[in-house]
């Protein structure tokens, strides 16, 4: 992985400085106009938001039962990360929704629980921050008890009408779009994977410092 | 599995054994909800009084804030007492303490909110007759919801420090599932008239939610509760 | 299980997380069904110039943020890792003085 690294660093540089190329070429859409261009940055923060929720979940299920150490440093590595894009998720949004909508925020199912998973995982790095000896597994049974909200996201999607366009636009993007959309998906894959290994090594080396206090302080 | 059940059982008679000597509680519990009530109806006013359809809402708000708190209240005699190490340390499966505790919680705030529900009612001229079954399955249901997370959660707090302010910040969010179906659910029920189907729909979500959160928290009562 | 084997699969887990996490990514998209029809996104080859100048102060505002936040982070990871090797060059240094 080590090598890997600057290997990965250097094709997130370079997808993303090619970016904005893309998306400027791509074609203007008709009734949202050009405000819709942040879409190209915001549904890859949401989804790279998801993927994280699920791996700091199921980190921490493997921290939890089948109690290994290193899990619980992905864990905390993906809860920071799902911050960190649902921070621009929470963002990006309203800022396009106030020029496409009229207003900042509105409670509909999606935004509502976008929020919320936010919220669950902001609630978690206070646990570990705040909680005290032993918060660690305090925060694991709450990553996964939000890992588990999730699929009522999709449900209360479909449940309620809701002016978030409908989780079916993807599919049936139109080709000119679709390319500029994949490639910042793939853009934003990459970063997620270079920010996940330079956390969890931050969490590792973190850990390490604690070992060697532990040694330091026997003599 | 008759031996599971038999501690979960002992372990809720025991809950409510204490908890009907000294009702302390339950009076505290219910009192902290009326004053909720309260405070919402005053802060919720258009032309001098109460907004009518904020009933739900407030409802499921003072369900949650004294059910918070009762939480709380129960596990910190249990910290004071140090009767759940002595409960940790009985030979029995950890899942059944769980749910022994979880079944004393929910009879617990269903008795408070015996006296709640009526009492929104009249407060908003509500009329809790219409349908009272899908009512009580909406209110049974999403208290279970709510204490079945909010039980986990407190007795996992039991140690931790700041548990006071960690028990709300991290409950609402997870069960803010349940708040949603159970405020729709009632809204839809205090309507002039009551949107069955509607209701049907979020008792259902509620249930759902029930199983998954339920069998979750059995599942990781065990590795949180031991060192 | 092999060195060499290992070796490789180390190299290629890069790649295939990435292909896995756009798996993982894409599947519930598609699980919501066949093509419906596309109630959100049509794209248009004119747009009325009135349109577009309000707009791109927001777009650029939404752009510049990401940014920031993403510059922000790896500052903020560069940052406590840094402060840790220090740490830990400290006390490596202390328990060979001990030692």
């Amino acid at each position: 992985m080590k090598r890997a690294l600057p290997v990965l660093a250097v094709v997130a540089t370079a997808m993303f400085a090619l970016a904005p190329f893309y998306i400027m070429q791509a074609p203007i859409e008709a009734t949202m106009g050009l405000v819709q261009k942040i879409f190209y940055f915001h549904v890859p923060s949401a989804m790279m938001m998801f993927v994280s929720t699920f791996v700091c979940g199921i980190a921490s299920a493997l921290f939890l039962f089948g109690k290994r150490e290193r899990a619980d440093r992905v864990a905390v590595a993906a809860a920071e990360l799902v911050v960190m894009f649902g921070l621009i998720v929470l963002v990006t949004g309203p800022i396009w929704a106030r020029k496409s909508w009229g207003v900042w925020w509105q409670w509909d199912a999606r935004l509502t629980l976008s929020l919320l998973l936010w919220m669950i995982f902001l609630a978690y790095l206070l646990v570990r921050k705040y909680g005290g000896p032993g918060s660690e597994k305090l925060a694991a049974a709450m990553a996964l008890f939000g890992m588990a909200d999730v699929p009522f996201v999709y449900v209360s999607v479909n449940i309620w009408r809701t002016l978030h366009p409908t989780t079916s636009v993807v599919p049936t993007l139109q080709r000119s779009m679709a390319g500029p959309f994949w490639f910042s998906v793939a853009a934003f894959a990459v970063l997620y994977i270079l920010l996940l290994t330079l956390r969890v090594r931050l969490a590792h080396q973190q850990a390490d410092v604690e070992r060697l206090y532990l040694i330091a302080n026997e003599d | 599995m008759a031996e599971f059940f038999r501690v979960a059982w002992l372990v809720m008679r025991k809950d409510l054994t204490v908890e009907v000597r000294s009702r302390e509680i339950l009076y505290t519990t219910v009192f902290f909800a009326v004053s909720c009530i309260l405070v919402f109806s005053i802060a919720l006013v258009r032309e001098g009084r109460p907004l009518e359809d904020a009933a739900a809402g407030i409802l499921w708000i003072a369900i949650a804030f004294s059910g918070t708190l009762a939480l709380g209240r129960t596990f910190e005699r249990e910290r004071h007492a140090e009767t759940l190490r002595a409960l940790m340390l009985a030979p029995a499966d950890r899942p059944a303490i769980y749910l022994g505790k979880l079944l004393g919680m929910l009879v617990l705030l269903v008795t408070a909110e015996v006296v709640i529900v009526p009492l929104v009612a009249l407060l908003f001229h509500q009329r809790l007759d219409v349908e009272p079954g899908l009512l009580l399955a909406l209110l049974v249901l999403g208290t279970l919801g709510f204490a079945s997370v909010g039980t986990l959660f407190a007795a996992m707090l039991v140690r931790a420090r700041s548990r006071d302010v960690l028990l709300p910040i991290l409950l609402y969010p997870v069960t803010i599932p349940v708040m949603i179906a159970g405020v729709r659910g009632t809204s839809a029920l205090f309507q002039a008239t009551p949107d069955v189907p509607v209701a049907q729909m979020f008792i259902a979500i509620l249930a759902f939610f029930d199983v998954v959160f339920v069998t979750l928290s059995l599942w990781t009562f065990e590795p949180l509760m031991t060192e | 299980m092999r060195a060499s084997v290992r070796c490789v699969l180390r190299r290629i887990a890069p790649l295939l997380a990435v292909a896995a996490i756009c798996l993982v990514v894409v599947a519930p998209v598609f699980a919501q069904g066949g093509p419906q029809p596309p109630e959100g996104f049509v794209p248009v080859t004119e747009v009325p110039a009135s349109e577009q100048l309000p707009a791109a102060p927001l777009v650029m505002g939404a752009y510049a943020f990401v940014w920031v936040v993403l510059v922000v982070y790896l500052w903020s990871i560069a940052r406590r890792l840094t402060k840790v090797q220090a740490e830990i060059d400290r006390l490596v240094s202390r328990l060979d003085k001990g030692a």
